[in-house]
């Protein structure tokens, strides 16, 4: 797979809107078939980079290449890529069959091929026999499904999703991104989203693109972008994170100490790669704390007095699979700790006011220099 | 919000005194005149009720009616041409950068707040005989005509100044100009709310902007069409001061008509009776619109 060309490149691509930068010299390559998002809060410029790649705006410096052909100067309705819109928009005059329809005919295909093709693309989004509905005759979900289709009968290069499952429910989101996932591994079209919805990018992804301020934060698969954070903008926007600043101490090939003062000793068991400033950030994921009653932790595999910490519950939210526990730290920070409620009684465990001490493995904390 | 079924003592105390002023300065005098169609002269100022039909009999009449569907053709091809030439300045506005919008808007709306006489007396000094496109296209005439006495070529025959005014491409001209904005501002906030995102789809499918044009904007847009249509249609077929002031002697329209009936004239059975005709007509078309309107919101 990493063999393959990139369908899409973009090259030092910059986007100013007045004084405002929205896309700030941003350069990745998207692989054929992959699914790829482009992960980030409102106003990163996540939105901006995909209607460049779409045509509807046109970059203020740099270049976009599709199947390796500079797009300077073609307009969208010759970019062999199709879109599926946030709004959805699904023309309302027109019926569903009309809507999937109306690119094909543009481009001049055969009626009874028409025909045919429009029944399998309303058919791979589970559409079958609602081909004569008119838009508003739709559920909210259904209405996607017919963009969905809209885009994919055209068999486009690459089809571009600008934040496809806003628009739904919780519960149809959910089984939206599985759909969306496995509907782009039989069609083998390479998708690009646009979301800013962490929980949608890792569950969907290939690769994710985390955008910051007009930049890419970090690119990397959903398991490294969760485990390995190159930033705490990473670390923090996607998934949930303690984040305490310290000194680096030991910096040694085989183990580490970051001496935070608002949590203890913490200690790694491997060494800090590119660390020029002693003062780091070291970010350790909720679930990754273990807690116990008061005096009960001694962290194994670390010398004494590292990766302990101890505190009182302060708050407590049971979400049914795993409870959230916020603890309040000797030094007055709080931290969040998460605890899987494996059996039925486990959120029994601890309440409000108990103290608590807290240990977690060398390999969770990460260290992170920016 | 208040209920106005709960409030019915404030709501009614809001309610009176417009009610009270739609009916002493509209229906009362609408109903008096709409008695007189049935009546006849009897004297310079008295009029007898007397239930007849005579004047409804005589306004169907060949010559009324071919005047009917003169001034029919005239607001038809006046709204025609506000159409052609409005969609595109509605979708100038809509698509020009938010702050031109409004001074686009206001260049539209200026001329609407000019008096109508002034304005009509205006476009006559520029299109009169002696106007300022004809003494334009006079000097053009001339120049061309010295040029080609210049390298030695026969000169033009003498200018003759084109007949603009006093007939009826001068009415239709002026039922444009006076209209045009009762077009361009329904189209305009029919354009404005066309989800942008519909276009931009049309045009990511392979569209060009002229289908996108013709398929999407212009079906999509259509109400607010149809209410330009008829907004402009409605007045247009009432216009009295155009034909009266630009038009020739066979340019009048039934306002024209109507007119005559109450002033020189002086037969306001008669007269009452052609402007109730043209009354209904109005009404059954507004009727229609308003029929459509609820078969459309009653399917969404």
């Amino acid at each position: 797979m990493t063999e393959k060309q990139p369908v899409i490149s973009i090259r030092n691509v910059t986007k100013r809107f007045g004084h405002m930068v929205a896309v700030d010299n941003v350069s990745l390559d998207i692989r054929e078939g992959e699914f790829f998002v482009l992960l980030g809060p409102s106003g990163c410029g996540k939105t901006t980079l995909l209607r460049m790649i779409a045509g509807f705006e046109l970059p203020s410096e740099g270049q976009i290449l599709i199947g390796g052909q500079d797009m300077a100067g073609v307009p969208p309705n010759q970019r062999p890529i199709n879109m599926v819109f946030q709004s959805y928009a699904v023309f309302p005059h027109m019926s569903v069959a009309d809507n999937v329809a109306y690119g094909l005919k543009i481009a001049g295909v055969a009626k009874p091929e028409i025909r045919t093709r429009v029944d399998e693309a309303l058919e791979l989004v589970s559409l079958g026999g609602l081909g004569q509905r008119m838009p508003d005759q739709l559920s909210g979900g259904q209405r996607q499904r017919v963009a969905l289709a809209r885009g994919l009968v055209m068999r486009p290069k690459v089809l571009l999703l600008d934040e496809p499952l806003s628009a739904l429910d919780a519960k149809l989101r959910a089984q939206m991104q599985f759909e969306l996932a496995e509907l782009q591994d039989n069609v083998g079209i390479t998708f690009v989203t646009v979301t800013h919805d962490q929980d949608e990018a890792l569950s969907m992804a290939c690769r994710i693109a985390v955008m910051n301020k007009g930049d890419v934060a970090q690119l990397a698969d959903p398991a490294d972008l969760y485990e390995h954070p190159a930033n705490r903008f990473v670390a923090d926007f996607v998934g949930s994170v303690n984040i305490f600043e310290g000194k680096l101490t030991v910096d040694e090939p085989e183990q580490a100490v970051v001496d935070c003062p608002e949590l203890g000793r913490v200690y790694l068991n491997h060494g800090v790669t590119g660390a020029h400033e002693t003062t780091v950030w070291v970010a350790i994921r909720p679930e990754k704390i273990t807690m116990l009653p008061a005096g009960k932790a001694k962290a194994k595999d670390s010398p004494d007095g590292h990766n302990v910490a101890h505190g009182q519950i302060k708050g407590m939210s049971y979400l049914g699979d795993i409870t959230i526990y916020d603890v309040k730290l000797e030094s007055g920070r709080s931290i969040r700790v998460s605890r899987p409620n494996l059996s039925r009684w486990d959120q029994e465990d601890f309440s409000w006011d108990d103290k608590v001490s807290l240990q977690w493995h060398p390999t969770s904390p990460v260290v992170l220099l920016s | 919000m208040q209920d106005w079924k709960r409030q019915k003592a404030a709501f009614a105390s809001i309610a009176v005194s417009p009610v009270a002023w739609l009916i002493a300065f509209f229906v009362l005098p609408l109903a008096i005149v709409w008695l007189y169609s049935f009546g006849r002269n009897v004297g310079l100022t008295e009029i007898d009720i007397s239930g007849t039909f005579s004047n409804y009999g005589r306004a169907l009449e060949p010559l009324y009616l071919e005047i009917f569907g003169k001034s029919v053709a005239v607001a038809a091809l006046t709204t025609l041409i506000c159409l052609i030439v409005g969609f595109p300045i509605a979708l100038a506005i809509t698509f020009a950068q938010p702050k031109w919008r409004p001074w686009m808007l206001l260049a539209i709306m200026l001329p609407f707040w000019t008096n109508l006489l002034i304005r009509t007396y205006a476009l006559i000094t520029v299109l009169r005989t002696e106007g300022y496109v004809n003494k334009s296209l006079g000097w053009l005439w001339e120049s061309a005509s010295g040029l080609k006495v210049m390298v030695g070529m026969a000169p033009l025959s003498t200018w003759e100044p084109l007949p603009l005014l006093y007939n009826n491409f001068a009415v239709i001209l002026g039922l444009v100009y006076v209209h045009l904005p009762f077009m361009v501002l329904p189209l305009y906030a029919a354009l404005d709310r066309l989800d942008r995102s519909l276009i931009e789809a049309s045009l990511d499918l392979g569209a060009g902007h002229f289908r996108t044009l013709t398929q999407i904007v212009a079906p999509l847009a259509a109400p607010g069409i149809i209410s330009g249509v008829i907004i402009t249609f409605v007045p247009a077929l009432g216009a009295y001061l155009t034909p009266d002031l630009m038009g020739g002697p066979d340019s009048q329209m039934i306002a024209n008509v109507i007119e005559r009936q109450f002033k020189r004239a002086n037969d306001w059975p008669f007269g009452a009776a052609l402007s109730f005709l043209l009354m209904y007509a109005t009404f059954i078309l507004i009727a229609l619109q308003a029929l459509r309107n609820r078969k459309a919101e009653a399917r969404s």
